[in-house]
């Protein structure tokens, strides 16, 4: 069949089923937009690139299938940059296109070219530069297998004008050619020989279970586990969701906010057991105080990861899911009660707790917010001290229940990902969590959530401050803040209102109690604004350069 | 400890870029690379000196690893092994000095491939510790220029550093 590249690569997204692209046309995209106009596949016009990236981010993370985006050469390339990197740092499968200006000005600097292939190396897993034309349908077909496979990530694919333009006999191909990329997943039978031994002779284990168990879909297992050898469950923050919120064995998130019972019991434990988890600074505080007690068993399907930032007694290079296949069989029923009770003591001892006096607080919207939907939402959050207490108060019912930018932390990344997990999930309630520094980096997005009609919740922390920073400045600058409370501020409900969305504005715990489930309970998007103070805190926290064990909480 | 990494890359435009990158993104240090294409023109082979003790250089293969362009890696430090580099100098060469030159090329067993009025070019292949006291026996007459290619490896007798054979012998 004699077709063009920019049809083949739209027959090439048709045969690998994907029904969504997030994007923005330009010059150098028009082969691949006319393309486009004869295909079957949805195009959601964002209005800036990074909300493309963003929202096939949100897709991907909420169904667990490949996101796919597009934009035009040099400005529409860059602008999905910090997307890229954020789908990098959190393992999200991503196939990226960008328009190139014709291979015979490569290299001239001519009228938006930017070497994007260039600068995406370190924040890719792979990416084309697509200079022949009758390769672009391999090259597709290899990018959909490492974007999904083994450490999910985003691949990135240049595409030429010229070459986009172009005539080939097209066939997508059955097979990748990839000599050099072959994940493991199976893990070594005599690691998980020895992993049981570990586990069954252990006393007092702990799971720390990260975003792995999501990739992998193995949150049965992990219950399956959990419930098995009575050990309790700690998430990372990329990890929460997949173990249920309300579970007596879960200890909530761990590391720098985590709960003082999770961090504690880390610390007091003989076995740690570490599943699709990278122990990233944030989770491990000071290495010399982490988990000093106890013997590890990492499960990585990354294998660099497993000794990088910790000795490992067990390494088990594979994917969690098969990997707990394995290893359950092989594992005594135990009973671990003395621990356990230890566990409830820490819990009681020191339990997430915030003080309810002096107006509307945070942590209270976010509790009736889980009240109202049992957990089962889907929540998409931006970054900053909402993202924390979503973490903290929000408990899970559901695997990929949150959509939040974790390894990079990118504010704004929020509204676009609710979108992408909307487009993703249509018969599920989205609600994002948001603040009101974040929301502002990427509120333009507001459009394409009223163009597309999609019913999201936006529900906006709005302390009229950056918080997080304004909390580190005043631990770590004695208070002296600097460029963090906004002196100016829109009117968000006027605005939700420019864009016909729904706005209410709470001020005190009787409104929220009356209209987050009114907001709920809307057709359409709504935007709720809570005012709250700008005094309150992520609280615990572990103070900078410490262990987890010396977490405060005043 | 310096370590000796034969690597295997996909013959791709910009894997040089991928590999190089990662080295100076997370601060691993480089002290020799060299490059160039195998009997296979799909493939290509780099030698890679690296600095480093057991944790850096386990991080370094394990990353490399992770680049879709690489396909294998061996380090072959602690396996005997042939190593060369090479090096071409151009020296001041004054008509009266030539003969001592000369001799000099002639205990290392370098060659002479131009003389100039002035000048003379040698070339010379060895280790490390050859080309060093080569360059060392030269500098007394003046070096205007050096050039070398960085350190290439290969495994001794019959076991290689190939895709599908990686250090199996022939003969057991």
């Amino acid at each position: 069949m004699k077709i063009t590249a920019a049809q083949a690569l739209v027959r090439c997204l048709e045969l690998e089923k994907v029904d969504i692209v997030f994007g923005y046309p330009g010059g150098a995209m028009l082969p691949v937009y006319d393309a486009l106009y004869h295909s079957s596949i949805k195009h959601v016009l964002v209005r800036h690139e990074q909300g493309a990236v963003h929202a096939a981010d949100g897709y991907a993370r909420a169904t667990g299938r490949v996101g796919v985006c597009m934009a035009t050469s040099g400005p529409g390339a860059t602008n999905l940059v910090t997307g890229i990197a954020n789908a990098y740092m959190d393992s999200v499968p991503l196939v990226v296109f960008t328009g190139q200006v014709p291979t015979s000005q490569v290299g001239t600097d001519a009228f938006q070219e930017v070497d994007i292939t260039g600068i995406t190396i370190p924040i890719t897993k792979h990416n084309y530069l697509v200079k022949d034309p009758a390769a672009l349908p391999q090259i597709i077909k290899n990018a959909f297998h490492i974007a999904s496979t083994g450490r999910p990530g985003p691949v990135l694919i240049d595409l030429p004008r010229d070459v986009a333009g172009a005539t080939i006999d097209f066939h997508y191909p059955e097979t990748v050619k990839l000599r050099g990329y072959k994940p493991t997943y199976r893990g070594h039978r005599n690691k998980i020989n020895e992993a049981a031994e570990l586990i069954n002779r252990s006393q007092r284990p702990v799971i720390y279970a990260g975003g792995g168990i999501l990739n992998s879909g193995a949150s049965g297992e992990l219950l399956e586990l959990a419930e098995l050898i009575s050990a309790p469950v700690t998430n990372t923050f990329m990890g929460l969701s997949s173990f249920p919120g309300d579970h007596p064995l879960f200890l909530g998130m761990l590391g720098l906010h985590g709960t003082r019972y999770a961090n504690l019991a880390v610390t007091e434990c003989d076995l740690l057991i570490a599943l699709g988890a990278r122990f990233d600074d944030r989770v491990t505080g000071k290495l010399a105080r982490f988990a000093p007690h106890a013997a590890v068993i990492h499960v990585d399907i990354d294998p660099a990861e497993i000794g990088k930032n910790v000795p490992v007694h067990v390494p088990i290079v594979g994917d969690v899911k098969l990997v707990l296949q394995s290893l359950l069989p092989l594992l005594k029923k135990t009973d671990r009660s003395p621990w356990l009770a230890r566990v409830q003591e820490l819990r009681e001892l020191y339990p997430l707790r915030y003080n309810r006096e002096g107006g509307l607080k945070p942590q209270y919207i976010i509790e009736e917010l889980y009240r109202h939907t049992g957990g089962c939402a889907t929540i998409a959050t931006d970054v900053g001290q909402h993202q924390m207490w979503v973490a903290q108060y929000y408990r899970f019912k559901h695997p990929r229940g949150l959509i939040s930018s974790g390894g990079l932390g990118t504010m704004g990344f929020g509204l676009p990902a609710a979108i992408g997990a909307q487009l993703g999930l249509p018969d599920q309630q989205v609600i994002l969590v948001t603040g009101d520094g974040s929301f502002q980096m990427t509120m333009q997005e507001l459009a394409t959530v009223r163009e597309q009609e999609l019913p999201i919740k936006i529900l906006m922390i709005n302390n009229q401050t950056l918080g997080m920073v304004r909390q580190l400045q005043e631990y770590y600058c004695e208070g002296r803040y600097m460029a963090v409370d906004f002196e100016f501020h829109p009117d968000f409900i006027t605005l939700a209102r420019a864009y016909g969305i729904k706005g209410y504005t709470v001020e005190t715990e009787e409104e929220a109690q009356r209209v987050i489930p009114e907001a709920l309970g809307t057709t359409g998007p709504v935007l709720v604004n809570c005012l709250v103070s700008p005094q309150e805190k992520v609280l615990p926290m572990v103070p900078s350069g410490r262990g987890i064990d010396e977490t405060f909480e005043c | 400890m310096r370590h000796t990494l034969a690597v295997l890359v996909e013959n791709n435009p910009g894997v040089l870029a991928r590999v190089a990158g990662l080295f100076s993104r997370r601060g691993y240090n480089i002290d020799s690379l060299a490059v160039g294409r195998t009997d296979n023109p799909a493939i290509s082979r780099m030698t890679i000196v690296v600095e480093g003790d057991d944790r850096v250089l386990e991080q370094v293969t394990k990353q490399l690893h992770k680049l879709i362009d690489v396909i294998k890696i061996s380090d072959i430090t602690a396996d005997e092994y042939v190593d060369r580099e090479l090096v071409l100098i151009k020296v001041s060469a004054e008509p009266e000095k030539r003969g001592e030159i000369m001799q000099i090329a002639d205990i290392f067993r370098a060659r002479i491939v131009d003389l100039g009025r002035r000048t003379m070019i040698l070339e010379c292949t060895g280790n490390e510790g050859k080309i060093r006291a080569f360059e060392e026996s030269l500098k007394p007459y003046g070096i205007k220029e050096l050039v070398r290619t960085g350190k290439i490896a290969m495994l001794r007798g019959s076991r290689y550093t190939n895709i599908n054979t990686n250090g199996t012998r022939e003969d057991d």
